[in-house]
């Protein structure tokens, strides 16, 4: 399977040229579109199997494979492109072609009804051969250009219906939010170049992550004694955040529930979110730099202070969006928020316990919360566009199979003992945390997140598909509820009714992967932390009484079963009956339930600080070019316009005067001569005589002369 | 006075005439009879220039003047039939009215 | 200076002077018939008689007949004005007297050739001879010219409103 590496490129190139092919297809060339993008993921996937294969194929020796090319010269330096194939690229190219298969597929169903079906194919490809590109990146210039890419796609999904201003408002904020952390990104890999000459990652050991160019990162130190490393590290770490929705840059994720439901699955869920993890988990090696080496499971050693900055972040992050989802209304947004918490959760997975442990629930993550998203597509499709938990109820007995799919990936999400991939992956990130040795408070707030997450997600099921319809009773005789449809051809008197095939064969799968992906990294068998960390291991039920396994298990189940039970006794006891009815948990606690639902106002705070400075910078400006650079312009083209005036007068009364005068002095001098011709004849001939008189004359005596 | 320059001196006096007849003829028909005047003299020169020049065997006088006399021939035809034509035209051949060229 | 040739002087004087000045158009064509007599005498005294009588015969025979035909067809026989209102008769008189001077100056000033000599041969044959051979080239030219002369004088003179009836 050598054959790979140099044509690795396809993967990411193949959807990319879907894209381009189905940018130019008309609008009713649906199935077309559809085939491209569908055909492309395909074998895309299938070639990330094969590199898969490969990289399991190679035991011993070195696993990263890399195929480097020149780009372009500038002085007497190349600057020099790739693409890497190691353990981490392998996991990640497989679960981002399969994941988004399986959400290309879905989404011929859930996009039939659309106009704009080609051009949304055309974007979902032109995401997923970006989004693959920074997978198999290994320049961080290339990566930082497929991430840039990346994130114009999603700015273009989220504002896919652009004519809701809502969309357009939220794609507007999903960019320029990712663009203020992105600025960390150029500066850290600017100087990451200046100091080690090369922005590759791998490269024969002189790349920018290999030893040589670390031990020299390492050895210098800039401002509060932070090692350039780690320097570097926080600032690629800003990038990150903003992609991956950590406390502060969080806000865009929420409002990009805008965009269709594929789209929120895809990008917002599984993949595009997960590319700044993925970031920092490629470039851990710099981060890690200058601490010892830290090994699967052991956290006793000190780490650097870029790896402290993520921990402590993702925990609030995790805390922070767990919070907030719990005080939701509306369906996706309770999942964005959730999102939110369990992309800190990765990120203090990464910061605690290693690649493996952060790349662990990524992977585990993807599969369940795209579950989630897609099953929340598929209530909304049912429902006929209405978001609003309140106004669901009782689908259970309507969809089933979206119900089923729904729960496991609820209970994975959840981390429900044993059999769940959430409840492995989660465990992993806690048992790390537990034994972090800079402080214990990411596990408390850690574990404290889970009783939440639990908890709101029992709240969701229940809201929506326990009890009874609550949608039918009120939505006839209400216009405000028609225009909170998503989907604006349906109408309320729509009749409930489970989602086509093409809809529920993707949840199918995804429900069995969220059960069963969970079992290739339990610590019995620890197959995954294995692969991506280079160790060999064993299946060994022993490993359960391994340091803080078991004790860990036992106290994440049992906030587990607290976090159901609340959930049960506040919402499931008794079924919600009407859509006006309050908030249970609002009931009793109505200041911090509106606190909560209110996001803790952060939204509130930047409009009012952030929006309001740049909107009086702009002001100055506006007013700055108006009024001098305007001005300028203009005196110069009253200058100029007072010149052509003075030329043209110029023009008109000198020289063309002048022509005329000139003219007329010609023809006034033919018409006097003119009168010469008499139109005699005999005048004419005494002129000749005289003429003769005179040639006689100068003849005789001119000679003499 | 030889011979010669008595024939030349009746023969300007002729063109003289001839031309002030030309120029002061109303009758556009005298005026050409002047020119035809003028073209004899011209003839009576070449004739007595061919007797008292100085080689007579050449007979180039008479060979002109034979030509010439043919062509006034052809040019009195002519104008004389332009004449007709523009009195036709204008009813008149008094030059004086014929000046349409006036400037 | 001979007598002879002063008679034939004053003749064509008279004649071409009569010719000039009288008012009646016919008498001024008579009157150079007279003059053009009086020149064909004095080719004949100067010996070329072919041109004397080719003289008689195309001058007075034909262009003074060609002449009196055009003022009769212009009906001009009547007696016409004197060119006395014409305006610039005066200047034309003047133009022509001043000629006459120039050209007498310079007849008179210039260099005079032997009086005797003999009289030359100007037989019709050598005419003749001269004309079919030396001259034969503007002889063609001559019989072109007439032919085209001849039609153009017919066709110039034509009378057209006949044809347009």
């Amino acid at each position: 399977m050598t054959w790979i590496v140099p044509y690795l490129w396809l993967v990411p190139a193949l959807p990319m040229l879907a894209a381009g092919i189905s940018a130019l297809l008309g609008r009713r060339s649906r199935a077309t579109a559809a085939a491209l993008a569908i055909g492309s993921m395909a074998i895309s996937f299938l070639l990330s199997l094969g590199a898969l294969i490969h990289v399991l194929t190679s035991h011993g020796g070195d696993r990263i494979f890399t195929f480097n090319f020149r780009w372009f010269q500038f002085g007497n330096e190349w600057l020099k492109l790739g693409w890497v194939l190691d353990p981490l690229t392998a996991v990640m190219l497989v679960m981002v072609t399969f994941v988004g298969l399986l959400i290309f597929l879905y989404s011929i169903g859930y996009m039939a009804h659309d106009d704009n079906f080609t051009r949304f194919f055309c974007f979902l490809a032109l995401f997923a051969g970006a989004m693959l590109g920074v997978v198999i990146a290994n320049s961080l210039l290339l990566l930082f250009m497929c991430w840039e890419i990346v994130g114009l796609t999603s700015y273009l999904l989220i504002g896919f219906w652009y004519h809701k201003p809502e969309a357009a408002a939220a794609a507007k904020k999903a960019f320029i939010v990712t663009r203020i952390g992105d600025l960390g990104f150029l500066l850290g890999m600017v100087w990451l170049y200046a100091q080690s000459g090369t922005l590759l990652f791998f490269d024969s050991g002189v790349g920018c992550l290999e030893s040589s160019s670390l031990t020299h990162l390492v050895a210098h130190t800039t401002i509060l004694g932070l090692t350039v490393s780690s320097a570097i590290g926080i600032l690629i770490f800003c990038g990150a955040a903003g992609k991956s929705g950590q406390v502060p840059l969080h806000v865009w994720l929420p409002d990009a529930m805008e965009g269709p439901t594929p789209v929120s699955a895809l990008i917002h869920a599984a993949t595009m979110v997960a590319a700044g993890v993925f970031l920092i988990a490629r470039i851990y090696p710099l981060m890690a730099a200058g601490a010892p080496l830290m090994s699967a499971y052991a956290g006793s050693l000190s780490p650097t202070i870029a790896l402290q900055v993520v921990t402590w972040v993702g925990a609030i992050t995790a805390l922070f969006g767990a919070l907030i989802a719990v005080a939701q209304f509306d369906i996706k947004r309770i999942l964005a928020y959730s999102t939110i918490s369990q992309l800190g959760y990765m990120m203090m997975g990464l910061g605690v316990g290693g690649v493996a442990v952060g790349m662990f629930h990524l992977i585990t993550h993807a599969f369940f919360k795209s579950l989630l998203f897609l099953g929340a597509g598929s209530v909304i499709h049912g429902c006929a566009g209405e978001q609003d938990i309140r106004r669901m109820g009782g689908l259970h007995k309507h969809m089933r199979i979206t119900f089923y799919t729904y729960t496991a990936g609820m209970l994975a999400l959840c981390g429900f003992p044993l059999f769940f991939s959430g409840f492995w992956s989660k465990d992993d990130i806690l048992r790390s945390a537990l034994t972090w040795s800079v402080s214990r408070a990411p596990f408390y707030m850690g574990a404290f997140g889970a009783l939440l997450t639990a908890f709101y997600m029992t709240r969701q099921v229940f809201y929506v598909f326990g009890g009874n319809n609550r949608l039918v009773a009120t939505s006839h005789d209400d216009p405000a509820l028609a225009a909170h449809f998503e989907d604006p051809h349906h109408h309320a008197a729509h009749h409930l009714h489970e989602s086509p095939a093409v809809m529920t064969v993707p949840l199918v799968i995804l429900a069995a992967f969220a059960i069963l992906l969970g079992f290739i990294g339990t610590p019995a068998w620890p197959w995954f932390q294995s692969f991506l960390d280079g160790t060999h291991t064993t299946f060994a039920f022993s490993a359960f009484s391994g340091l803080n396994v078991l004790p860990v298990m036992a106290s994440s189940s049992l906030l587990v079963f607290c976090g159901l039970g609340l959930g049960w006794a506040l919402y499931g006891h008794r079924p919600i009956q009407s859509t006006q009815a309050p908030d249970a948990l609002g009931a009793i606690q109505p200041s911090i339930f509106s606190f909560l639902s209110h996001a803790f106002y952060v939204d509130d705070l930047y409009r009012a600080t952030l929006i309001r400075l740049n909107t009086w910078l702009s002001k100055l400006c506006d007013w700055f070019d108006r009024w001098v650079w305007n001005g300028a312009v203009q005196t110069i083209s009253y200058f100029v316009v007072g010149i052509a005036h003075l030329d043209n007068f110029f023009d008109a009364a000198v020289v063309n005067s002048g022509f005329d005068e000139g003219c007329q002095g010609v023809s006034r001098g033919g018409q006097i001569l003119s009168l010469l011709q008499g139109g005699q004849v005999q005048s004419y001939m005494r002129i000749i005589g005289c003429a003769l008189i005179v040639l006689v004359l100068y003849l005789l005596w001119g000679a003499k002369i | 006075m030889s011979s010669l320059q008595s024939y030349l001196i009746l023969s300007s006096l002729l063109f003289s005439i001839g031309l002030a007849g030309a120029l002061t003829r109303r009758n556009a028909i005298l005026v050409l009879i002047g020119i035809e005047l003028m073209l004899n003299a011209a003839n009576l020169n070449f004739i007595a220039f061919w007797r008292y020049g100085p080689n007579p065997e050449a007979l180039t006088g008479i060979m002109f003047t034979i030509f010439s006399i043919s062509i006034a021939a052809a040019e009195a035809a002519v104008g004389l039939s332009i004449i007709l034509a523009a009195y036709r035209h204008s009813r008149t051949t008094n030059l004086d009215q014929m000046n349409s060229l006036k400037g | 200076m001979t007598a002879s040739f002063m008679i034939l002087a004053v003749l064509t004087v008279a004649g071409t002077a009569a010719t000039m000045g009288l008012r009646n158009a016919v008498h001024c064509v008579l009157a150079l018939t007279l003059g053009f007599t009086g020149v064909a005498m004095l080719y004949l005294q100067l010996g070329a008689q072919f041109v004397g009588f080719t003289q008689i015969l195309v001058y007075i025979g034909a262009v003074a007949i060609l002449a009196v035909f055009a003022i009769m067809m212009t009906h001009n026989d009547q007696p016409m004005d004197l060119p006395d209102s014409h305006s610039a008769w005066v200047a034309g008189c003047i133009v022509a007297v001043t000629v006459f001077a120039v050209l007498a100056r310079a007849i008179v000033s210039s260099a005079t050739t032997p009086q005797s000599q003999p009289q030359p041969a100007a037989s019709v044959q050598q005419i003749g001879d001269a004309l079919m051979h030396r001259f034969v080239l503007p002889l063609e030219i001559m019989g072109v010219l007439l032919t085209a002369a001849l039609i153009g004088a017919v066709v110039i003179a034509m009378d057209r409103r006949e044809e347009m009836k």
